[in-house]
Protein backbone atom coordinates (compact mmCIF):
# COMPACT_ATOMS: atom_id res chain seq x y z
CA UNK A 1 0.00 0.00 0.00
CA UNK A 2 1.32 3.47 -0.96
CA UNK A 3 1.47 6.70 0.79
CA UNK A 4 -1.48 8.16 -1.58
CA UNK A 5 -3.70 4.59 -0.77
CA UNK A 6 -3.20 5.06 2.89
CA UNK A 7 -4.01 8.83 3.38
CA UNK A 8 -7.45 7.78 0.93
CA UNK A 9 -7.98 4.44 3.54
CA UNK A 10 -7.75 6.55 6.80
CA UNK A 11 -10.11 9.50 5.28
CA UNK A 12 -12.47 6.20 4.70
CA UNK A 13 -11.79 4.84 7.97
CA UNK A 14 -12.34 7.98 9.92
CA UNK A 15 -15.65 8.39 7.57
CA UNK A 16 -16.72 4.76 9.42
CA UNK A 17 -16.10 6.39 12.92
CA UNK A 18 -18.32 9.15 12.72
CA UNK A 19 -21.16 6.69 11.33
CA UNK A 20 -20.20 4.44 14.11
CA UNK A 21 -20.18 7.38 16.62
CA UNK A 22 -24.01 8.67 14.74
CA UNK A 23 -25.34 4.95 14.85
CA UNK A 24 -24.15 4.66 18.31
CA UNK A 25 -25.78 8.54 19.08
CA UNK A 26 -29.37 6.84 17.25
CA UNK A 27 -29.71 4.30 19.48
CA UNK A 28 -28.42 6.22 22.39
CA UNK A 29 -29.76 9.06 23.07
CA UNK A 30 -33.29 9.53 24.91
CA UNK A 31 -35.45 11.66 22.41
CA UNK A 32 -36.44 12.57 18.96
CA UNK A 33 -34.17 15.96 18.59
CA UNK A 34 -30.79 14.53 20.38
CA UNK A 35 -30.81 11.61 17.94
CA UNK A 36 -31.97 13.61 14.52
CA UNK A 37 -28.64 15.79 16.06
CA UNK A 38 -26.43 12.73 16.64
CA UNK A 39 -27.40 10.78 13.17
CA UNK A 40 -27.31 13.98 10.57
CA UNK A 41 -24.29 15.43 11.58
CA UNK A 42 -22.61 12.38 11.65
CA UNK A 43 -23.64 10.83 8.30
CA UNK A 44 -22.76 14.35 6.65
CA UNK A 45 -19.28 13.56 7.81
CA UNK A 46 -18.80 10.62 7.76
CA UNK A 47 -20.35 10.40 4.12
CA UNK A 48 -17.95 13.89 3.50
CA UNK A 49 -14.96 11.89 4.26
CA UNK A 50 -15.90 8.28 2.55
CA UNK A 51 -16.36 10.40 -0.68
CA UNK A 52 -13.29 12.36 -0.33
CA UNK A 53 -11.28 9.45 0.49
CA UNK A 54 -12.62 7.77 -3.14
CA UNK A 55 -12.49 11.02 -4.98
CA UNK A 56 -8.63 10.96 -3.72
CA UNK A 57 -8.58 7.40 -5.49
CA UNK A 58 -10.08 7.92 -8.73
CA UNK A 59 -8.59 11.35 -9.20
CA UNK A 60 -10.40 14.39 -11.41
CA UNK A 61 -12.49 12.70 -13.36
CA UNK A 62 -15.97 12.28 -14.43
CA UNK A 63 -16.75 9.82 -11.30
CA UNK A 64 -15.27 11.97 -8.84
CA UNK A 65 -17.55 14.86 -9.87
CA UNK A 66 -20.34 12.28 -9.41
CA UNK A 67 -19.18 11.13 -5.93
CA UNK A 68 -19.35 14.96 -4.76
CA UNK A 69 -22.59 15.47 -6.60
CA UNK A 70 -23.49 12.36 -4.45
CA UNK A 71 -22.80 14.01 -1.46
CA UNK A 72 -24.65 17.28 -2.05
CA UNK A 73 -27.95 15.87 -2.90
CA UNK A 74 -27.65 13.45 0.22
CA UNK A 75 -26.94 17.12 2.37
CA UNK A 76 -29.93 18.22 1.33
CA UNK A 77 -31.80 14.92 1.39
CA UNK A 78 -31.08 14.56 4.61
CA UNK A 79 -31.31 18.35 6.06
CA UNK A 80 -35.08 18.04 4.63
CA UNK A 81 -36.28 15.20 6.43
CA UNK A 82 -34.38 15.94 9.29
CA UNK A 83 -36.28 19.13 9.37
CA UNK A 84 -40.05 17.39 8.63
CA UNK A 85 -39.23 14.81 10.94
CA UNK A 86 -38.47 17.21 13.98
CA UNK A 87 -41.21 19.11 12.66
CA UNK A 88 -43.36 16.55 12.95
CA UNK A 89 -42.40 15.40 16.49
CA UNK A 90 -42.52 19.10 17.49
CA UNK A 91 -46.20 19.11 16.08
CA UNK A 92 -47.37 15.75 17.60
CA UNK A 93 -46.02 16.31 20.85
CA UNK A 94 -44.38 12.40 21.56
CA UNK A 95 -40.79 13.63 21.36
CA UNK A 96 -39.94 11.30 23.93
CA UNK A 97 -40.47 7.56 23.35
CA UNK A 98 -37.87 6.02 25.86
CA UNK A 99 -38.19 5.21 29.24
CA UNK A 100 -34.77 7.41 30.01
CA UNK A 101 -37.20 10.46 29.91
CA UNK A 102 -40.22 9.68 31.74
CA UNK B 1 -11.47 -13.67 0.53
CA UNK B 2 -12.20 -10.30 0.53
CA UNK B 3 -15.64 -10.66 -1.33
CA UNK B 4 -16.36 -13.13 1.51
CA UNK B 5 -15.58 -10.82 4.00
CA UNK B 6 -18.07 -8.22 2.99
CA UNK B 7 -20.78 -10.83 1.87
CA UNK B 8 -21.07 -13.27 4.32
CA UNK B 9 -22.32 -10.83 7.22
CA UNK B 10 -24.57 -9.51 4.65
CA UNK B 11 -26.49 -12.60 4.24
CA UNK B 12 -26.38 -12.89 7.50
CA UNK B 13 -27.74 -9.84 8.52
CA UNK B 14 -30.21 -10.98 5.92
CA UNK B 15 -31.87 -13.93 7.25
CA UNK B 16 -31.07 -12.33 11.23
CA UNK B 17 -33.38 -8.99 9.86
CA UNK B 18 -36.56 -11.31 8.07
CA UNK B 19 -36.45 -13.67 11.32
CA UNK B 20 -36.43 -10.38 13.56
CA UNK B 21 -39.32 -9.01 10.95
CA UNK B 22 -41.60 -12.01 11.45
CA UNK B 23 -41.28 -12.45 15.39
CA UNK B 24 -41.25 -9.01 16.67
CA UNK B 25 -43.88 -8.31 18.65
CA UNK B 26 -43.33 -4.56 18.28
CA UNK B 27 -45.52 -3.75 15.18
CA UNK B 28 -43.50 -0.45 15.07
CA UNK B 29 -40.06 -2.46 15.16
CA UNK B 30 -41.06 -5.04 12.52
CA UNK B 31 -41.97 -2.16 9.80
CA UNK B 32 -38.14 -0.31 10.71
CA UNK B 33 -36.49 -4.10 10.45
CA UNK B 34 -38.77 -4.38 7.66
CA UNK B 35 -37.22 -1.11 5.69
CA UNK B 36 -33.65 -2.53 6.62
CA UNK B 37 -34.34 -5.57 5.26
CA UNK B 38 -35.31 -4.12 1.83
CA UNK B 39 -31.93 -2.04 2.09
CA UNK B 40 -29.66 -5.01 2.72
CA UNK B 41 -31.51 -6.63 0.11
CA UNK B 42 -30.93 -3.64 -2.50
CA UNK B 43 -27.42 -3.81 -1.61
CA UNK B 44 -27.14 -8.11 -2.34
CA UNK B 45 -28.97 -6.63 -5.89
CA UNK B 46 -26.08 -4.59 -6.47
CA UNK B 47 -23.76 -7.59 -5.05
CA UNK B 48 -25.00 -10.02 -7.14
CA UNK B 49 -24.66 -7.51 -10.42
CA UNK B 50 -28.17 -6.66 -11.19
CA UNK B 51 -28.45 -2.92 -10.44
CA UNK B 52 -32.46 -2.43 -12.20
CA UNK B 53 -33.38 -4.70 -9.44
CA UNK B 54 -31.63 -3.10 -6.91
CA UNK B 55 -33.01 0.32 -7.74
CA UNK B 56 -36.39 -0.68 -7.96
CA UNK B 57 -35.92 -2.77 -4.74
CA UNK B 58 -34.57 0.30 -2.44
CA UNK B 59 -37.00 3.11 -3.92
CA UNK B 60 -40.02 0.66 -4.10
CA UNK B 61 -39.62 -2.18 -1.57
CA UNK B 62 -37.62 -0.44 1.09
CA UNK B 63 -38.79 2.85 0.77
CA UNK B 64 -42.18 3.56 -0.81
CA UNK B 65 -43.57 0.41 0.91
CA UNK B 66 -41.75 1.10 4.03
CA UNK B 67 -43.60 4.64 4.03
CA UNK B 68 -46.92 2.95 3.39
CA UNK B 69 -46.52 0.74 6.00
CA UNK B 70 -45.55 3.96 8.45
CA UNK B 71 -48.42 5.66 7.49
CA UNK B 72 -50.80 2.68 7.99
CA UNK B 73 -49.28 2.28 11.47
CA UNK B 74 -50.03 5.67 11.95
CA UNK B 75 -53.45 5.43 10.83
CA UNK B 76 -53.86 2.38 13.02
CA UNK B 77 -52.10 4.26 16.31
CA UNK B 78 -53.81 7.40 16.43
CA UNK B 79 -57.16 5.86 15.69
CA UNK B 80 -57.92 7.04 19.64
CA UNK B 81 -56.60 10.54 19.89
CA UNK B 82 -55.70 11.97 23.04
CA UNK B 83 -52.26 11.20 23.47
CA UNK B 84 -52.35 7.21 24.69
CA UNK B 85 -51.34 4.93 21.16
CA UNK B 86 -53.02 2.13 21.13
CA UNK B 87 -51.61 -0.31 18.63
CA UNK B 88 -52.95 -3.29 17.81
CA UNK B 89 -51.37 -6.42 19.65
CA UNK B 90 -52.51 -9.60 17.68
CA UNK B 91 -49.82 -11.12 19.23
CA UNK B 92 -52.45 -12.52 21.82
CA UNK B 93 -53.87 -14.75 18.84
CA UNK B 94 -50.64 -16.72 18.48
CA UNK B 95 -50.74 -17.30 22.29
CA UNK B 96 -54.35 -18.62 22.15
CA UNK B 97 -53.57 -20.62 19.66
CA UNK B 98 -50.11 -22.88 20.07
CA UNK B 99 -51.18 -25.85 18.33
CA UNK B 100 -52.26 -24.11 15.53
CA UNK B 101 -49.43 -21.69 14.72
CA UNK B 102 -47.03 -24.81 15.17
CA UNK B 103 -48.59 -26.94 12.73
CA UNK B 104 -49.27 -23.91 10.41
CA UNK B 105 -45.08 -23.42 10.71
CA UNK B 106 -45.04 -26.75 9.67
CA UNK B 107 -47.19 -27.20 6.74
CA UNK B 108 -45.63 -23.93 4.97
CA UNK B 109 -42.06 -25.46 5.60
CA UNK B 110 -43.05 -28.63 4.30
CA UNK B 111 -44.69 -26.90 1.18
CA UNK B 112 -41.25 -24.71 0.32
CA UNK B 113 -39.40 -27.71 0.86
CA UNK B 114 -41.44 -30.15 -1.37
CA UNK B 115 -41.33 -27.04 -3.96
CA UNK B 116 -37.59 -26.85 -3.77
CA UNK B 117 -37.32 -30.57 -4.32
CA UNK B 118 -39.28 -30.46 -6.98
CA UNK B 119 -37.44 -27.78 -9.17
CA UNK B 120 -33.92 -28.91 -8.02
CA UNK B 121 -34.60 -32.50 -9.41
CA UNK B 122 -36.44 -30.94 -12.70
CA UNK B 123 -34.15 -31.61 -15.61
CA UNK B 124 -31.51 -28.73 -16.95
CA UNK B 125 -34.19 -27.11 -19.39
CA UNK B 126 -33.48 -27.57 -23.60
CA UNK B 127 -34.81 -24.64 -24.45
CA UNK B 128 -32.79 -21.50 -22.64
CA UNK B 129 -35.47 -18.46 -23.22
CA UNK B 130 -32.77 -15.72 -21.70
CA UNK B 131 -30.09 -17.03 -24.73
CA UNK B 132 -32.52 -16.72 -27.04
CA UNK B 133 -33.41 -13.09 -26.18
CA UNK B 134 -29.80 -11.76 -25.73
CA UNK B 135 -28.82 -13.16 -28.90
CA UNK B 136 -32.24 -11.09 -30.47
CA UNK B 137 -31.84 -8.02 -28.12
CA UNK B 138 -31.70 -5.60 -31.49
CA UNK B 139 -34.81 -6.64 -32.23
CA UNK B 140 -36.58 -5.17 -29.21
CA UNK B 141 -35.91 -1.63 -29.77
CA UNK B 142 -33.70 -0.72 -27.15
CA UNK B 143 -30.42 -2.38 -25.49
CA UNK B 144 -30.84 -3.02 -21.98
CA UNK B 145 -31.56 -6.48 -21.77
CA UNK B 146 -33.87 -5.74 -18.82
CA UNK B 147 -35.86 -3.44 -20.59
CA UNK B 148 -36.19 -5.30 -23.43
CA UNK B 149 -37.33 -8.00 -21.28
CA UNK B 150 -39.52 -5.95 -19.31
CA UNK B 151 -41.41 -4.00 -21.94
CA UNK B 152 -41.16 -6.26 -25.46
CA UNK B 153 -40.55 -10.31 -24.37
CA UNK B 154 -42.62 -10.16 -21.84
CA UNK B 155 -44.39 -7.37 -21.80
CA UNK B 156 -47.63 -8.48 -20.65
CA UNK B 157 -45.97 -9.05 -17.00
CA UNK B 158 -45.44 -5.62 -17.09
CA UNK B 159 -48.80 -4.79 -18.61
CA UNK B 160 -50.50 -7.12 -16.09
CA UNK B 161 -48.60 -5.24 -12.98
CA UNK B 162 -49.66 -1.81 -13.88
CA UNK B 163 -52.97 -3.48 -13.99
CA UNK B 164 -52.86 -4.39 -10.57
CA UNK B 165 -51.26 -1.62 -9.15
CA UNK B 166 -54.38 0.95 -10.62
CA UNK B 167 -56.49 -2.14 -9.41
CA UNK B 168 -54.80 -1.48 -5.92
CA UNK B 169 -55.36 2.11 -5.68
CA UNK B 170 -59.41 1.44 -6.36
CA UNK B 171 -59.15 -0.37 -3.58
CA UNK B 172 -57.89 1.81 -1.52
CA UNK B 173 -60.25 4.48 -2.69
CA UNK B 174 -63.36 2.22 -2.02
CA UNK B 175 -62.38 2.05 1.16
CA UNK B 176 -62.98 5.66 1.82
CA UNK B 177 -60.91 8.14 3.78
CA UNK B 178 -59.51 7.17 6.83
CA UNK B 179 -57.83 9.31 9.89
CA UNK B 180 -55.80 12.25 8.74
CA UNK B 181 -53.57 13.39 11.36
CA UNK B 182 -52.51 16.72 9.38
CA UNK B 183 -56.12 18.00 9.14
CA UNK B 184 -55.90 18.96 13.12
CA UNK B 185 -54.92 22.26 14.25
CA UNK B 186 -51.24 22.22 15.16
CA UNK B 187 -49.72 25.36 16.81
CA UNK B 188 -46.94 24.93 14.76
CA UNK B 189 -48.05 25.09 10.88
CA UNK B 190 -45.93 22.73 8.89
CA UNK B 191 -45.87 25.52 6.24
CA UNK B 192 -43.77 27.57 8.46
CA UNK B 193 -40.05 26.82 7.77
CA UNK B 194 -38.41 29.25 5.83
CA UNK B 195 -35.56 26.36 5.00
CA UNK B 196 -38.05 23.54 4.09
CA UNK B 197 -39.56 26.19 1.30
CA UNK B 198 -36.07 26.87 0.10
CA UNK B 199 -34.41 23.06 0.32
CA UNK B 200 -37.69 21.89 -1.51
CA UNK B 201 -37.05 24.43 -3.91
CA UNK B 202 -33.71 23.00 -4.91
CA UNK B 203 -34.72 19.18 -4.34
CA UNK B 204 -37.58 19.22 -6.47
CA UNK B 205 -36.20 20.29 -9.98
CA UNK B 206 -32.85 18.00 -9.53
CA UNK B 207 -35.56 15.24 -8.59
CA UNK B 208 -37.34 15.65 -11.61
CA UNK B 209 -34.10 15.85 -13.78
CA UNK B 210 -32.85 12.62 -12.60
CA UNK B 211 -36.35 10.52 -12.72
CA UNK B 212 -36.34 12.36 -16.63
CA UNK B 213 -32.73 10.65 -16.71
CA UNK B 214 -34.13 7.18 -15.44
CA UNK B 215 -36.75 7.36 -17.75
CA UNK B 216 -34.16 7.77 -20.76
CA UNK B 217 -31.47 5.38 -19.69
CA UNK B 218 -33.91 2.71 -19.31
CA UNK B 219 -33.60 1.93 -22.94
CA UNK B 220 -29.87 1.37 -22.94
CA UNK B 221 -28.57 1.09 -19.17
CA UNK B 222 -30.47 0.59 -15.28
CA UNK B 223 -33.11 2.37 -15.34
CA UNK B 224 -37.31 2.67 -16.56
CA UNK B 225 -40.28 3.30 -16.06
CA UNK B 226 -40.52 1.78 -12.12
CA UNK B 227 -37.34 3.69 -10.85
CA UNK B 228 -38.29 6.87 -12.82
CA UNK B 229 -41.58 6.62 -11.05
CA UNK B 230 -40.26 6.15 -7.73
CA UNK B 231 -37.93 9.07 -7.62
CA UNK B 232 -40.85 11.24 -8.95
CA UNK B 233 -43.39 9.63 -6.13
CA UNK B 234 -40.47 10.04 -3.48
CA UNK B 235 -40.82 13.62 -3.53
CA UNK B 236 -44.89 13.64 -3.56
CA UNK B 237 -44.95 11.80 -0.21
CA UNK B 238 -41.82 14.71 0.60
CA UNK B 239 -44.50 17.17 -0.77
CA UNK B 240 -47.43 15.78 0.53
CA UNK B 241 -45.41 15.28 3.90
CA UNK B 242 -44.86 18.89 4.19
CA UNK B 243 -48.47 19.30 3.07
CA UNK B 244 -47.97 20.98 -0.71
CA UNK B 245 -50.24 19.20 -2.05
CA UNK B 246 -53.48 20.64 -3.12
CA UNK B 247 -57.02 18.47 -1.67
CA UNK B 248 -57.56 15.44 -4.26
CA UNK B 249 -60.21 17.20 -5.35
CA UNK B 250 -59.06 20.01 -7.22
CA UNK B 251 -59.09 18.47 -10.90
CA UNK B 252 -60.94 14.88 -10.40
CA UNK B 253 -61.05 14.55 -13.70
CA UNK B 254 -57.62 15.10 -14.93
CA UNK B 255 -55.85 13.62 -11.82
CA UNK B 256 -58.39 10.30 -13.16
CA UNK B 257 -57.06 10.59 -16.81
CA UNK B 258 -53.37 10.76 -15.70
CA UNK B 259 -54.04 7.73 -13.21
CA UNK B 260 -55.40 5.26 -16.42
CA UNK B 261 -52.88 7.39 -19.15
CA UNK B 262 -50.41 4.83 -18.44
CA UNK B 263 -52.43 1.65 -18.61
CA UNK B 264 -54.82 2.73 -21.67
CA UNK B 265 -51.58 3.77 -23.82
CA UNK B 266 -49.74 0.54 -22.86
CA UNK B 267 -53.19 -1.34 -23.54
CA UNK B 268 -53.85 0.28 -26.90
CA UNK B 269 -50.49 -0.42 -28.12
CA UNK B 270 -50.64 -3.74 -27.18
CA UNK B 271 -54.09 -4.47 -28.66
CA UNK B 272 -52.80 -2.69 -31.71
CA UNK B 273 -50.64 -5.42 -32.30
CA UNK B 274 -52.66 -7.73 -31.76
CA UNK B 275 -54.74 -6.52 -35.02
CA UNK B 276 -51.47 -5.29 -37.50
CA UNK B 277 -49.16 -8.14 -36.52
CA UNK B 278 -51.29 -11.27 -35.50
CA UNK B 279 -50.33 -10.97 -31.37
CA UNK B 280 -50.40 -9.21 -28.40
CA UNK B 281 -47.62 -6.81 -27.78
CA UNK B 282 -45.39 -7.94 -30.79
CA UNK B 283 -44.46 -4.32 -32.31
CA UNK B 284 -42.96 -3.66 -35.72
CA UNK B 285 -38.95 -3.81 -35.08
CA UNK B 286 -38.53 -0.62 -36.45
CA UNK B 287 -40.99 0.77 -34.29
CA UNK B 288 -40.39 -0.91 -31.20
CA UNK B 289 -37.55 2.05 -29.73
CA UNK B 290 -40.48 4.58 -30.26
CA UNK B 291 -43.00 2.52 -28.73
CA UNK B 292 -41.35 1.27 -25.94
CA UNK B 293 -40.72 4.83 -24.93
CA UNK B 294 -44.25 6.29 -25.51
CA UNK B 295 -45.24 3.74 -22.85
CA UNK B 296 -42.85 3.99 -20.18
CA UNK B 297 -43.00 7.77 -20.34
CA UNK B 298 -46.87 7.22 -19.49
CA UNK B 299 -46.08 4.53 -17.57
CA UNK B 300 -44.11 6.92 -15.22
CA UNK B 301 -46.60 9.84 -15.01
CA UNK B 302 -49.38 6.93 -14.02
CA UNK B 303 -47.46 4.77 -11.74
CA UNK B 304 -45.67 7.71 -9.72
CA UNK B 305 -49.19 9.26 -8.99
CA UNK B 306 -50.76 5.60 -8.59
CA UNK B 307 -47.80 5.93 -5.83
CA UNK B 308 -48.33 9.09 -4.00
CA UNK B 309 -52.14 8.34 -4.08
CA UNK B 310 -51.92 5.43 -2.30
CA UNK B 311 -49.89 7.15 0.20
CA UNK B 312 -52.73 10.03 0.91
CA UNK B 313 -55.16 7.34 1.28
CA UNK B 314 -59.13 8.29 -0.01
CA UNK B 315 -59.79 11.34 -0.91
CA UNK B 316 -62.76 12.35 1.60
Amino acid sequence: MNPSELFSAILILLGALFFFAGTLGLIRFPDVFTRLHAITKADNLGLGLTVLGLVWQTGLTLIALKLLLIWLLILLASTVSCQLVARYALRSKAPSEGKNHD
Amino acid sequence: MINWLFDAPLAAGLLWLSWRTVTSLDLFKAIVLFIIFGLLMALCWARLAAPDVALAEAAIGAGLTGVLLLDAFRALSTEDHQGSKTVPDDHRSRDAFPILGTSLALLATALVGGVSWVLLSLPEPVFNPGALAQTRIAESGVSNPVTAVLLNFRGYDTLLEVAVLLLGLLGVWTMGPGESVSKKNHPIPAQASALIEALIHLLVPVAVLTAGYLLWAGAHAPGGAFQAAAVLAGIGVLLSLSERLPPLLVMPHLLRALLALGLTVFSIVALSALIWRGNLLEYPPAWAGFLILIIESTLTVSISLTLVLLFRGAPD
